[in-house]
């Protein structure tokens, strides 16, 4: 293994189990609601929204919206989005959308 | 523990049992992850030590997004997995009344084992009037075999796919997080952290290099999100 990873992988770890015990340390003192509650209520979610949109559309530095858009990969969004509705499970979700971009990809020849 | 001890077992085992359920999901998960792990130049090694040391699942996911073996981006990394898992900061506190009468390094001890699913058990059993450190513990112990062993089943099987861009295996990344986003839709106020986050993210994304985006993303989104709540409870109030 190298240095970086393991370094990486402690530091995650570090910064992780710090979040898991300040909140029973600083459980008098957090708010459980206001301003500060309802920012940290919303960062899984807009997290999430950030790591999906560049992905579903395939922004990246020297690519307009315009030529990035990825059919293969905006359908299967759809059809994620579909099957999670449907059956509310994650796994089911994921493996149809794994499913519809490798049949896309057949499709168009990617 | 300070309860009898016949008391505590029970409690352990009751939460084992209650979680087997979720425990199957989570393996179901686990091994994507260490398929994906194994895509990304995780070896068996790294995979355990990452399982059990975070034991945070979509930070996990979140990592290895970025994970460039040579060049890894250590610090976007963490700091990614410090905001990703920011969530477990209101968890454990709402832990706080189930350890008091615990010795301060045994609760600090026994929150290793938050994350969304054993949390989320333990405060369900607390609001019918159960629930206690040894069976948010059971829950734990459970979930921790259940993810460590089927990451590294994952990396061990991964080895024997060749081209995993081939088989749509990358896509598991997006797809799971659309999923994850989904399951987390509470009403209407979620609809400005979300589409703040994604805009900022795309904003950033066609700028920035590296993986920047989902940070910024993340804290933009959710200030709007707060801010977005603020103004809606003064209004109701006027």
């Amino acid at each position: 293994m190298s240095l970086e990873a393991l370094v990486t992988i402690l530091g995650m770890a570090a910064v992780t189990y710090a979040i898991r015990a300040a909140g029973l340390l600083l459980a008098d003192r957090f708010p459980s609601q206001g301003f500060v509650a309802n920012w940290v209520k919303h960062v899984p979610g807009a997290v999430l929204a950030a790591l999906v949109a560049p992905a579903v559309l395939a922004v990246a530095p020297g690519r307009s919206l315009a030529d990035a858009f990825l059919p293969a990969e905006t359908v299967a969004a759809g059809v994620v989005t579909i099957v999670y509705i449907g059956t509310r499970n994650l796994f089911a979700a994921m493996a149809g959308g794994v499913l519809a971009v490798w049949l896309m990809r057949m499709w168009l020849g990617v | 523990m300070d309860r009898p001890a016949a008391s505590a077992s029970s409690q352990f085992w009751l939460g084992v049992t209650m979680f087997f359920p979720v425990a199957v999901s989570i393996a179901s998960y686990g091994v994507v992850w260490g398929v994906l792990a194994g895509q990304k130049g995780l070896g068996v090694l790294e995979v355990l030590l990452m399982s059990g040391l975070v034991f945070a699942g979509s930070s996990q996911f979140v990592a290895l997004d970025s994970w460039t073996p040579g060049a890894l981006p250590i610090v976007s990394i963490i700091a990614a997995t410090a905001i990703v898992n920011l969530r477990m900061l209101l968890m454990s506190a709402t832990l706080r009344p189930l350890v008091s009468g615990l010795s301060r390094p045994k609760a600090l001890a026994a929150m290793f084992f938050v994350s969304d699913e054993q949390w989320a058990m333990t405060m369900a059993e607390m609001r019918k009037g159960g629930g206690s450190v040894a069976f948010l513990c059971g829950t734990g112990v459970l979930s921790w075999l259940s993810w460590a062993g089927s990451t590294l089943l994952g990396r061990v099987l991964g080895a024997f796919i060749d081209n995993p861009v081939k088989y749509g295996l990358d896509f598991a990344f997006t797809a799971t997080f659309i999923a994850l986003l989904l399951g987390m839709w509470k009403g209407r106020s979620d609809l400005v952290p979300w589409l703040v986050g994604a805009l900022a993210a795309l904003l950033t994304a066609s700028v920035v290099e590296g993986k920047w985006y989902i940070i910024v993303g993340g804290i933009v989104g959710s200030l709007a999100g707060a801010l977005a709540d603020q103004w809606g409870e003064k209004r109701d109030v006027a």
